[in-house]
């Protein structure tokens, strides 16, 4: 295992690895998206409050899921590098952040266009909203700090420590609902003694969940290929594999 | 691990731990005012403020809404199963509200213990479910809708 680890720390062997897996990930996430999206319109019932708006739910809360689970990704992959020293978790943690400040940007709209009407009102500064706000602006504020320090070495730990001072953010969006009355409805899935959605509204949202998750890891390992290969520009492997590409 | 590694990473735990206390005690705090609205038992228990506006939500009870067919204005009663609150409001009403529904508004009270509203929203149940399960569980007589109601503090 850790043999296995050592290796794919290696920005080349990363880099192949991930080249392999990305049409794995990227095309089983399409023909999830396509099944999702299927059952998400035709093949769950409307609810019996909220008519057909309640389908909006299939975008708005695998997007939240997403926004967060991309932020742990990012802080883990920054706490690596700054730990180990790996350029990879480096191009990993950097190759989040724009897909997560989408997810983020993604549930906050999505959010809004369901709470017009059925709350009434576009947004509220209750608990859940402020602090996914604060999340898109955690994901702002890493970017801009990645741009704004030119050394890739000193971007990358100042980035660290910001997602790793911001992950203190997600158990405050998680628990908000829980926390402090807010407008926002309780949870619904994660809550274990009771089901909460129909069986037959909820395949479709794992489905869905799935398939942004399948996204994400396609998308991050592009992301981060594009990353490493600018990082190691001057390193004998690239060199040659430009020339390879080139030469065919 | 190297001890340096090692520093490295109790550094790491030392940041989130360090910055998750610090926020948890600033929440604790804070957490009066973090609160999105208050419910009628609160409210007669005076922990609402008096002298602002403020937001109250709450259950709206069956049978208690009255409209007046002149104009906008609507009148109903709230409740949290404990205490109730009589609200009073003129204005259009988001299409979820009905009699049984959470909802939160945003006013303040006036001298005679009624709760002037000058914005009413919709608060929707985490439950999702068709039409017709609903009305099955109706019939069953089941209490649904508001059992685990985050809307009930």
């Amino acid at each position: 295992m850790w043999k296995w680890i050592t290796k794919y720390a290696s920005p080349m062997h990363f880099y192949l690895l991930a080249n392999r897996l990305t049409p794995w990930f990227g095309w089983s996430a399409a023909v999830l998206f396509a099944v999702g999206l299927y059952g998400a319109f035709f093949y769950a019932p409307a609810d019996y409050q909220q008519g057909e708006s309640f389908r909006i739910i299939y975008i708005h809360v695998p997007s939240a899921w997403m926004s967060m689970f991309v932020y742990m990704v990012m802080a883990g992959a920054g706490a690596a590098g700054l730990i180990w020293k790996t350029k990879v978790s480096d191009a990993v943690a950097r190759s989040c952040a724009p897909l997560g400040a989408s997810f983020t940007f993604l549930a906050l709209a999505t959010g809004s266009l369901w709470g017009k009407p059925m709350w009434g009102t576009w947004w509220v500064w209750d608990a859940r909203l402020t602090s996914e706000l604060i999340l898109l602006f955690l994901y702002l504020g890493y970017i801009a700090l990645q741009s704004a320090i030119d050394d890739r070495r000193t971007a990358a730990r100042a980035g660290a420590i910001l997602a790793l001072v911001g992950v203190v953010n997600i158990p405050i969006i998680h628990y908000s609902v829980i926390w402090w009355n807010t407008l926002h409805q309780g949870p619904t899935i994660s809550k274990l003694d009771s089901p909460s959605i129909h069986i037959d509204m909820l395949i479709p949202l794992l489905v869905m969940a799935l398939a942004f998750n399948l996204y994400f890891a396609a998308m991050v390992l592009i992301r981060a290929r594009m990353e490493i290969v600018e990082q190691e520009k001057n390193s004998k492997w690239v060199q040659e594999l430009i020339v390879d590409k080139v030469s065919v | 691990m190297n001890p340096k590694r090692k520093k490295l990473l109790f550094t790491v735990i030392f940041i989130v731990a360090g910055v998750g206390i610090a926020t948890g005690l600033a929440l604790m705090a804070f957490q009066e005012n973090l609160l999105y609205f208050y419910s009628p038992t609160q409210i007669k228990d005076g922990e609402a403020p008096g002298n602002r506006n403020f937001r109250i939500g709450g259950l709206v009870v069956n049978g208690s809404v009255v409209r007046n067919p002149e104009n906008l204005q609507v009148s109903f009663t709230l409740t949290d199963t404990m205490n109730n609150v009589d609200v009073s409001y003129d204005g259009i009403l988001p299409d979820l509200f009905r009699e049984g529904q959470g909802i939160v508004a945003n006013g303040a009270i006036n001298s005679d213990g009624v709760f002037i509203a000058n914005e009413v929203l919709a608060k929707h149940d985490e439950n999702y479910m068709p039409a017709e399960v609903a009305d099955a569980l109706e019939r069953a007589g089941v209490e649904h809708n508001y059992k685990n109601n985050q809307a009930l503090p």
